[in-house]
């Protein structure tokens, strides 16, 4: 069984597990890995998506 | 007084009780990612990096992402192997049925080998994290 992700999907499904993981073992009370993970979360997708113009930019 | 006090206070406090867990946690979250929470009653941090860290290995390996192994090949194919040696039993498990001996062919499959590589490496961070929590560091 194989799975075919398209590099939008592969960068979600990467930030998102992720996240959790840093979210768990970076703070220490609940809330904290909440807002932690979340911050992770839009750091990684926003990084690819910044780093996805730019490189489309430096084609042109 | 204040030496004098400070002596009683030591002699008087009970003697810490021996434990394992440092040893334990640690052996048992590399083995199975998340068990070292699960053991020491952090159940849903536990199944969370259960589900996180091996969905991430599961999906490297239907990605026919490569598993690097110990042959001692240049640097880069050895730190390959140290991280996805962190996945514990994930990684035996696939070493020893050959899952993930494919080349990789295309995009999605360097992807999927890069995911394993991760799955490793957070669970070497899970694994911290169950120490820290049997030595009293975290709760």
């Amino acid at each position: 069984m194989t799975v075919q992700l398209t590099h939008f999907s592969a960068a979600f499904v990467f930030a998102l597990f992720a996240s959790v993981v840093f979210g768990i073992t970076h703070r220490e009370a609940t809330r904290d890995m909440i807002l932690y993970g979340l911050k992770c979360f839009a750091m990684f997708l926003g990084g690819a998506l910044l780093a996805g113009w730019a490189m489309w930019l430096v084609r042109r | 007084m204040a030496n004098f006090t400070t002596a009683k206070t030591k002699a008087a406090a009970p003697a810490q009780p021996a434990s394992l867990m440092p040893v334990i946690a640690p052996a048992v979250g590399w083995l199975i990612p998340g068990a070292g929470h699960i053991i020491q009653k952090r159940w849903i941090r536990g199944a969370l990096l259960l589900v996180s860290i091996g969905t991430l290995f599961v999906l490297g390996l239907m990605m026919q992402g490569h598993i690097y192994k110990a042959n001692g090949g240049d640097i880069l194919e050895m730190l390959g192997f140290v991280g996805d040696l962190g996945a514990g039993g994930l990684y035996i498990v696939s070493l020893a049925t050959g899952w993930g001996s494919a080349v990789v062919s295309n995009a999605v499959a360097d992807y999927g080998k890069i995911f394993m590589i991760v799955a490793g490496l957070l669970n070497f961070i899970a694994v911290a994290d169950a120490y820290h929590i049997a030595i009293g560091k975290k709760q």
